[in-house]
């Protein structure tokens, strides 16, 4: 450990002891990530050398300036965000930008030297033009946003009396409801989804049931529908409504309840003018939670859903798996996340605005 | 205090037993469970009283005014508002408003609009709405914060948006859940007159909840002294100190000895009582005390006399010595220790700048005129 010249002999150096050992342990990922490096096709390690070299000039700067400590907080996260996000992000930009290729791996690479040594940049922006002209994808991308929100505002309904219920609880009863609503997560995903199955099909529960009480003569047609998409996709994503929604109105105060009770609103009243815009906070990040994965979920259309629904992660399932043609499928996929980046950088922006406001 | 009848009878109604209560609190229980909160408790407050109930923390005070607001149901007894029965009435229909103890001001409103707020709720047009949340910005001196989120305001600017916003419907009757609690000794001191002046301004009918003793005392033209969920005496703030009807509320409100000793026989001028901390002591008569009763004689650290030599004219002089004493400015305060260990708090006010002040270890009598003890049964 190095001393910093001004604190000799004071008790400083405890202070950067956690840190001299993450910088180590960032080290010692650096070289790993080196020799990963090392093994990289051409194109990554351009791609990665893009990223990395301004962060580091970043890193370099932000000493200069005094920032170290600060920056070695958020390096952690950072680290992340970088290996689980951005550098898969630019793998499949640069496949996008690739010509489907039957190879091993599927696509071209970026540049070639040609016989006489010139460098030949072959990245072209066919694939995006090729899904944004075709209708499939477009109807894809549509029916995609258009299922996602329905679901969306149907867990929100749902959610939010389920959410201010337990907020309201009293103690013991509170922290049961809301074990009840993380249970499902013991179980696999997957298992709850066929579990549906079981209760929509045409022998299922649900119109065994209905026939049984005489409800109806026929059984009703749920399976492959988009009706048991929505049921799926709204069971599965509700948790993820009611748990932001419940931490937002469990502080919700009292008084403010009463104070408003106190000057003349019906509960009601109270509800529309206290209550809910005080919770907006909830039901953006809770509609967030539900409505970015609905976009992209592929397992629900394809287990319960008919051949005619459409959705863009089937889509891109059979982009790639089916018709094998990796650099459309990124360029869907790339298209995909911009689709729920946007909404969510303009929610972002507004509510900055609102709070720049205040 | 005024001499004048008429007078007295107009500003303290409460003298007349004429008089027509405007809130009277019939029996009221609230129990909580099995934990009795308000036990029993009757009392009348009179219109355009400034009355205080003053307890310690959890004797119930919040309780009791929540049941005045409708936030809580009384399991027994009966609310009368203006000669309505409030049972069954709802919060929201209830012709009275609350400052709550948090402020609760609402955090997504601006100051204007969170005094709007029960004025647009009972149906006033925006323009008529406005117009008087303008009175009462000036009122509270808050024009210039209009349009400001309660979150960039001090906490004394947030209490005068709090009783802005629940004067704002012209209550008749206004509840205030320990108005100036949350604000330092400074402006609580100050804001104290600022909400007399505005209680006395427009004639409300004010309850204040508190458990600071000298805000009660400044505020109340009456204060009642609860603890447990009882109201143990009732008085205007002179009575509540001068003549205090328990021990608790004697120790309550100020500071004072009490000397526990047993009645001698009734006599028409002075009485005598038998106490092992001061021997024999002549107290004022006191009706309904029979020989041989355990009583309490309470009195006031100020009205002790100490002196360096016995005072013979006083009939009431022991000799002790001086175990403690503090300097505050414009009086000392001295704690004296008699032959049987017993200490005694003395007051004596800084008048002028006695050359030899008396000072620790010093052997001194202390002298207690018998007008100056209460004599207390309880
Ligand atoms: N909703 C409630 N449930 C149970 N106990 C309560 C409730 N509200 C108040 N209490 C109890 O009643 C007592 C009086 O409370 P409160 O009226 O708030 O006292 P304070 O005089 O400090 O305002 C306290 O012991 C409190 O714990
Ligand atoms: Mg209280």
């Amino acid at each position: 450990m190095s001393p910093d010249p001004q604190s000799q002999g004071a008790p400083k150096p405890r202070r950067y002891k956690p840190l001299t050992m993450l910088a180590a342990g960032l080290a010692g990922l650096a070289g790993a990530l080196f020799v990963g490096w090392l093994a990289l096709p051409p194109g990554l390690q351009a791609a990665l050398f893009l990223i990395i070299a301004p962060a580091f000039v970043y890193f370099l700067i932000s000493r200069r300036m005094g920032w170290s400590d600060r920056w070695m907080v958020i390096a952690i996260p950072l680290l992340w965000f970088f290996v689980f996000f951005l550098v898969p992000f630019f793998v499949l930009g640069r496949i996008s930008l690739a010509e489907t290729m039957i190879a091993r791996p599927p696509y071209s690479p970026l540049w070639e030297t040609d016989r006489d040594g010139n460098l030949e940049i072959i990245a072209s922006l066919e694939n995006y033009r090729f899904i944004l002209g075709d209708a499939l994808y477009l109807n894809a991308y549509l029916s995609s946003i258009k299922v996602a929100f329905i679901s969306t505002i149907f867990a929100l309904l749902l959610g939010y009396p389920i959410a201010y219920y337990i907020a309201r609880s009293p103690e013991p009863r509170r922290s049961i409801l809301l074990l009840l609503v993380i249970l499902p997560f013991w179980t696999s995903f997957l298992l709850r989804v066929y579990a549906w199955i079981g209760f929509l099909r045409r022998e299922g529960v649900i119109n065994n049931v209905l026939m049984w009480l005489g409800v109806i003569d026929e059984p009703l047609v749920m399976m492959q529908t988009d009706f048991a998409v929505y049921i799926g996709i709204v069971y599965t994503y509700l948790p993820f409504m009611i748990l932001p929604l419940y931490a937002n109105l469990v502080k919700l105060d009292d008084a403010l309840l009463e104070a408003a009770s106190d000057l003349g609103a019906r509960p009601s009243v109270t509800f529309l003018t206290v209550t809910l815009p005080l919770s907006m906070p909830g039901i953006i990040a809770g509609s967030m939670l539900v409505f970015i994965p609905a976009i992209g979920e592929y397992v629900i259309p394809a287990l319960l859903g008919g051949p005619d629904t459409l959705m863009i992660g089937r889509t891109l399932w059979d982009e790639f798996f089916s018709a094998r043609d990796w650099p459309v499928a990124s360029a869907v996929a790339i298209v995909m996340l911009f689709l729920v980046v946007a909404p969510t950088m303009w929610l972002q922006s507004v509510q900055n605005r609102q709070e720049e406001r205040d | 205090m005024t001499s004048n009848p008429a007078l007295a009878a107009n500003t303290k109604p409460w003298r007349d037993p004429a008089a027509k209560p405007f809130i009277s609190i019939r029996n009221v229980t609230k129990r909580f469970g099995d934990f009795t909160a308000v036990d029993d408790v009757s009392l009348d407050v009179y219109r355009s009283e400034l009355f205080c109930l003053l307890g310690g923390s959890g004797c119930g005070k919040s309780t009791l005014l929540r049941m005045l607001s409708g936030f809580e149901t009384p399991t027994a007894g009966q609310i009368l508002i203006d000669g309505q029965d409030m049972a069954g009435v709802p919060a929201d229909k209830r012709p009275t408003n609350m400052m709550f103890q948090s402020y609760a001001l609402f955090p997504h409103m601006s100051v204007e609009k969170n005094i709007a707020y029960g004025l647009l709720r009972e149906g006033k047009s925006k323009a008529e709405a406005y117009e008087r949340v303008g009175e009462m910005l000036k009122l509270v001196k808050l024009e210039k914060f209009a349009s400001r989120k309660p979150h960039q305001l001090s906490g004394g600017q947030r209490q005068r948006v709090a009783l802005a916003r629940a004067l704002a419907k012209q209550p008749k009757l206004l509840l205030l859940d320990e108005p100036l609690g949350a604000l330092d000794k400074k402006l609580r001191e100050e804001t104290q007159f600022e909400l007399v002046n505005i209680q006395e301004t427009l004639g409300v009918t004010f309850i204040v909840v508190t458990h600071d003793q000298d805000e009660a005392m400044t505020l109340a033209t009456r204060i009642g002294v609860m603890t447990e969920g009882v109201i143990t005496q009732v008085g205007e703030p002179r009575e509540i100190y001068e003549t205090p009807k328990s021990r608790f509320v004697a120790d309550f409100i100020g500071s004072v000895n009490l000397i526990e000793g047993k009645a001698g026989p009734a006599a028409p001028d002075l009485m005598r009582v038998e106490t092992d901390d001061l021997g024999p002591v002549v107290v004022p008569p006191t009706a309904g005390l029979t020989q041989g009763q355990t009583v309490w004689l309470a009195i006031r650290p100020e009205r002790v006399w100490l002196t360096r030599e016995p005072r013979p004219d006083i009939a009431n002089s022991v000799p002790g010595v001086v175990q403690d004493m503090g300097y505050v400015g414009h009086m000392s305060s001295y704690v004296v220790r008699l032959a049987n260990g017993r200490l005694i708090r003395v007051t004596q006010a800084n008048e002028s700048r006695r050359d030899t002040p008396i000072t620790w270890d010093e052997q001194v009598h202390v002298g207690f005129e018998p007008s100056d003890f209460r004599v207390l049964t309880q």
